[in-house]
Formats: structure tokens, sequence, C-alpha cells
């Protein structure tokens, strides 16, 4: 067992009496970049979990006076330049421009109003246990919200949207994810387990996948779903169309490693010793590359984000009223939109760090997995 | 060699067959058979339809067929060039899709050579200047190039050029050329169009390249070979440039076949944000009035394109690399 306090001393010894979870811990831990990844993303899903808590306003409350109001600004002087370290917001004014017909927010600062943390609000559910009004922002002031991230066309708080949004977005996924590994292990773990014609029908069957234009074909499948379905099935069968097309990456892995570890010493006694194939697989195989599985699921998670962003902002995917970064990008599709609202853009931008933390993480998982790297 | 072409070439007609029957099962999706909602339709926007013409229409899709004689029949039709009738535009799918799928390939292929000719200076440059600032800036910025969504760039790159320079970067061509006979100046109107969605949609392309080139080459620097041949004498760059250089091109090649399902993905969704008369807009059209015909017949050719570009890029890596031809 390795020691905290034993690092300057026998630190070798430490090494050599290590388990694999403790060599890879160590050497994933080296990897800054992936660490700091690692913790962005548990921010991330944070968010989404608690995200009533996180949000100042009810994401579906619609403000008819705050169409397209754009981000609050964060005061710590007041007017008269009196500085506090409770940051405060100017509600707004808004005036309509007689030429153009588009509001124009102005701040009002005779009525400074100082954002209080855990205030009441509007009431929520706390993983369905408890029910609690408490928010980690706020003004408590009903007439007078707070738009951290401004607000979209039909006055509703994009801050409180995008955290809500990323429940869908970052759960499609992991669900995903998790099914395109289910088909990834069975078909790459038969073809590599049993080798020759097998393999060859199956290596074929990956290119073919491959060879397919992911997003047409996407695009297809789900402008298919019938309109009458709920949006829970509309989601689930999102992810499956998502996934029909991602496991090939997960397959060649799994076949790879199947490959090199079929003639290993150790698959070779238990097959002798009569355990069954499905034994050996699950049982003396899997574990000693489930790192590399798991480094490969980290890589394959973007590209089901992404998917998903791409169908739901064409409008095939998921629809309105769920929201998703990509129902929400749906809204930032025109030049005239996001020329006078360009703070509708944002939830992109959650889109490309989530992608980068997955990709960073994934990147550290596969160097700290390799056995063979220093 | 001809083995391998003829290996590669049967791969390629089975996996036709497999996306034409994909195809076939995306036009049959929808509830109900397509006639019935184009004769709603029509009665609702006060055409009469007489009952000898829907029974003639029925005869000429086979719709009273099984579902296998009516993919034979379609896809009988689509071999000779009929890919059936655009219910939404009231015309032949044929006369639709050719300009607008010979723009998707202008613009797939001009996006390749931007992403081989940005990609190769780049790559090289980073690998031997590893570490230094220049290489963590390129690295850093090709990483934001992969988990960027080309619709996000354009998105972006659209605000940009409209909030600081005035202009609106959408479109092809501009309005006077948009539907001028092809000559000397529709050409040249294209050219000054064509280079944003090139670079939206190369951009991931050319970022994962990069990756692979760097990757590729500091594996060959390292080799004994190299020091031989500096140790001889050869200068720098020509040691280079013409042994590791050359081994490391390999993955240009070879990434060929994925690249180009994801150039046609890419310039899909690029191009409904830019509103390009290509094939992606009129993808998504067809797809949300159900018009299938159009739908599954843009499926089909683009999936075509891919599966050719794909068998070419085999053949090509095969001629450069001699390993690959005996696999």
């Amino acid at each position: 067992m390795a020691k905290e306090n034993n690092q300057n001393g026998n630190y070798e010894d430490d090494i050599y009496a290590a388990s694999q979870k403790e060599l890879i811990w160590m050497r994933f831990k080296k990897h800054k970049l992936a660490m700091a990844a690692g913790i962005v993303l548990i921010i991330m899903y944070a968010l989404a979990i608690f995200a009533p808590f996180f949000s100042a306003q009810d994401p579906h409350q619609r403000r008819v006076s705050y169409k397209e109001a754009p981000p609050h600004q964060l005061h710590f002087e007041d007017a008269e330049g009196n500085f506090s370290l409770r940051p405060m917001i100017y509600p707004y004014n808004k005036e309509v421009d007689m030429e153009t017909f588009e509001d124009i927010y102005t701040e009002d600062e005779s009525k400074p109003t100082p954002i209080k943390f855990f205030v009441e609000g509007f009431e929520y559910e706390v993983l369905g246990l408890f029910e609690t009004d408490i928010h980690l922002f706020g003004t408590g002031d009903e007439n007078r919200p707070v738009f951290i991230f401004g607000a979209d066309s039909l006055g509703r708080d994009l801050f409180a949207r995008i955290i809500y949004g990323a429940r869908i977005s970052l759960s499609i996924g992991l669900i995903g994810v998790a099914v395109s590994l289910f088909l990834g292990i069975l078909i790459g773990g038969i073809g590599g387990y049993f080798g020759g014609k097998i393999d060859l029908f199956i290596q074929r069957m990956i290119e073919l996948v491959r060879s397919i234009p992911q997003l047409p074909l996407w695009m297809g499948l789900s402008a298919a779903l019938p309109s009458s379905w709920s949006a829970i099935q509309v989601y689930l069968a999102i992810t499956i169309i998502l996934s029909l097309m991602s496991w090939t990456s997960l397959a060649r892995v799994v076949r790879g490693r199947f490959l090199s570890l079929r003639e290993e010493e150790f698959v070779i006694a238990a097959r002798l010793m009569g355990r069954s194939p499905l034994e050996i697989i699950f049982i003396h195989m899997l574990p000693s590359f489930l790192s590399h599985i798991i480094a490969s699921l980290t890589l394959a998670i973007p590209g089901m984000i992404l998917g998903e962003t791409a169908l739901s902002f064409l409008g095939i995917g998921l629809q309105a009223p769920v929201i998703s970064w990509g129902v929400l990008l749906q809204k930032a599709q025109n030049l005239y939109t996001i020329a006078n609202a360009p703070w509708l853009m944002l939830p992109g931008l959650f889109v490309i760090i989530t992608v980068l933390a997955f990709n960073f993480l994934g990147d550290g998982i596969r160097d700290a997995a390799d056995p063979y790297s220093k | 060699m001809s083995k391998f072409i003829m290996h590669r070439l049967l791969f390629m007609v089975v996996t036709l067959v497999i996306i034409s029957i994909l195809s076939f099962i995306i036009i049959q999706l929808p509830p109900g058979d397509y006639l019935t909602s184009y004769i709603t339709q029509l009665r609702s926007m006060g055409t009469d339809v007489s009952d000898e013409q829907i029974e003639y229409l029925r005869e000429q899709y086979g719709l009273d067929d099984p579902v296998y004689v009516q993919y034979f029949k379609w896809i009988g039709n689509f071999l000779t060039g009929d890919m059936g009738f655009s219910f939404s535009w009231n015309r032949p799918v044929n006369e639709l899709v050719w300009e607008r799928l010979g723009l998707t390939l202008v613009i797939s292929i001009s996006s390749l050579l931007f992403t081989w000719i940005v990609a190769f200076p780049i790559g090289i440059y980073t690998a031997l200047r590893q570490n230094s600032l220049s290489d963590y800036f390129f690295t850093f910025l090709s990483f934001i190039g992969v988990a960027t969504p080309n619709f996000l760039l354009a998105l972006v790159l659209m605000y940009v050029s409209f909030k600081y320079f005035g202009i609106n970067v959408g479109g092809l061509f501009s309005p006077e050329y948009a539907d001028a006979a092809w000559g000397i100046g529709k050409i040249t109107d294209l050219l000054q169009h064509l280079w944003i969605p090139v670079v939206v949609v190369g951009t991931a392309g050319t970022a994962g390249l990069v990756r692979i080139m760097r990757a590729n080459l500091l594996d060959e620097l390292g080799k004994p070979y190299v020091t031989t041949a500096k140790s001889k004498g050869i200068p720098n760059y020509k040691v280079i440039l013409k042994y590791p250089v050359r081994i490391a091109l390999n993955p240009f090649i070879s990434t060929l076949g994925w690249q180009l399902p994801k150039l046609i993905s890419g310039s899909t969704i690029t191009a409904v944000v830019l509103s390009l008369p290509t094939t992606g807009p009129l993808l998504l059209d067809a797809l949300k009035s159900q018009d299938m015909y159009l739908a599954g017949s843009f499926i089909m050719l683009l999936s075509v394109l891919t599966v050719i570009g794909t068998f070419i890029s085999d053949i090509l890596l095969a001629l450069v690399d001699p390993r690959i031809r005996y696999v």
C-alpha cells in the first residue's frame, strides 16, 4: 500500500508494492491538465444536478419586460463611489427606440439592488428528497430579478436555462456512451476473441459504419421520429441514434486488446483449466484493459454531446420546452439575433469547455493507464 | 495489387447496397405513406385530385406491392437516374440535386486541400520546436479547433465579420450572380465567398491532422538514421524534409477515409448556418417537410460520394505504402 508520508524516503518501494489502481492514480495525478479538466467536469455535473439551487430564476418563467435583456453588470461601487464587497446590480429601465422598434435597456442607478446569497426564491425539490426554496444567489426581490447571463427572447434567465440544459446535454453523453460501450464490447469482443473469419466480417462491418457520413444519417433517423412521442421517448431515441454510429471506435479498441491478450499465458492457462469463453472474457481479460476502455469512453463522450447539440440546433433533435444546449443555441441561429443579443451564444461556450475537458481528461487517463509510458 | 483493388471494389459494392437499404428505410419511416400526405396537402390547397390520378401515382410508386418490391423499384429507378418526385418542390428530384451536390463537393474538396496545406507546415513546425511557446500556442489552438462545433464557429465568424467589418458572410454567391449562368464572373464570385465555409469546415480536421503529423514526426526525428544523416553533414532542412517528413506524411492519405465522412457532415450543418446553396439546407427542409424521396436521395448520394472517396483513398494509400497491399 502506498503511504502518503513515505514519499521522500522509500518512493521506489511504494511503486513496487502499489496495486495497478494506485499506479494509475499516481501517474494521473502528475497530469496537471487532466486533473484540472476533471475538476471542471465535476463542477459542470454539480451545476447540472443542483441546477435549481444555483439558478436565481425559474428557467421557464417568462418576463415580458426583460425580453433579450443584456447580462447584468455586477457593481462593487454605488453611484456615490462607496465601495462594498457585496456586488450589486442596477435594475433596467426599458425604452423603445421609435425608429427601429428595438428595446433599449439602461441601468437605473437610483435603485442599487444588492446580490444576496442563500436567498429564498422559487420552490424546488432536491434529488427528489425534500423541498426547499433556498438559492445560492439572487436579489430576493421578485420585481428586480438578476440576469447574470442576460435573458432570451421570451425574457427567461439564460444562466438558469444553461445549467438546466446541462442536465440533458451532459447526461445524453453518458447514456449514449453506455449504449455504445455495450455494443462495442459485445461486437469487438466477439471479433477479437474468436478471430479468423468472424473477426474479418466484424472488421468490415466496422469499416462500413465508419464510411457512412454520420450527420445526414442522424438527421434522417431523428427527423423520422413520430411527433406524437413524449420528450422522454425522443430523448432516448436520440441517444440510441447517436450511439448506433459511435460504437465503432470502442469496438476497435476492445478488439485490438482482445487480440493481443488472447495469446497471453494467463488466458491460455484459464482456457486449459476449462473456463468458459464468457468467464475468460469477463473475469480474466476485462480487468486488464478496463483502464483503456475508460479512456476511450471518456474520449467518446464529446462526440455524443456535439451530436446532440448539432441535431437540436438544426431543430430535428430535442424540442422546446425541453432545455438542452442545442435547443438553446437554436435561438442563436440567425445573424439578426446574434448581432443584437450575442450572449445567446453563451451555451456554445459551455459546449466547448465541456468537450475540451473531456478530451483532456481522456488523454490523461489514457497516458496514466499505459504501463509502458514513463 | 489488382487483387487488392478487386477486394476493395467488392467491399464498396456491398457498402453501397447496405447504404441504399438504409436510405430506403429512412424514406419509409414516417407514418403513413408519402402519397397520402401529398394528396391531403394538395386537397388542402384546393387542388382537386381525381381517383384515377391517385391510382396512377400509387401504381407508379408501387405502393401496393410488398416492401421489398418497392425497394427494388426504387433502387432500379435510382440507378437509371430517376430518383422519384419531390412533392414539396413539385419537381423531379434529380433536377434539384445535381448542382447542389456539385457545390457540396467543391466545398468538401477545398476544405480537404485547406486542411492539408495548413496542417503540413504547422505540424512540422510544432514538432521541430517541441515544448516551445509557439508549440504550446498551436497545441492549444488545435484543441480548441477540435472542441468547437462547426456551426458555432460559423456563427462566431458571422458575428465578428458583421460586428467589426459590417459584412454579411452568408451565401456562396453575390445576389447578381445567384441565378446567373456559369461563367468566369460567377466563378470568381464563388471563390470570393468560398473561403469562409472552407475555413469553418476545415478547422476541426486541420487541428486533428496537426496533432497526428506532430506525433509521427517526433517519433521519426529520434531515430538513428536521422542522426546518421546529420553527422554526414547534410543540411538540417534537407535531412528533415527528405526522410522523416516523408514517413510522417502517411496519415495525410490514410486519414482520408474518415476525413471525408466528417467533411460531408461538417459541410451539411455549416451550409445551414451560412445558408449556402448546397445539399445541407435542402436536406434539412426535405426532412422537416417529410419530402422523403428528396431526403432519401440526398442521404444516398452523399453516402455514395463518401464511399467512392474512401475507395480512392484506399487505392492511393496502397500505392504509397506497399505494406498495406498485402493485408
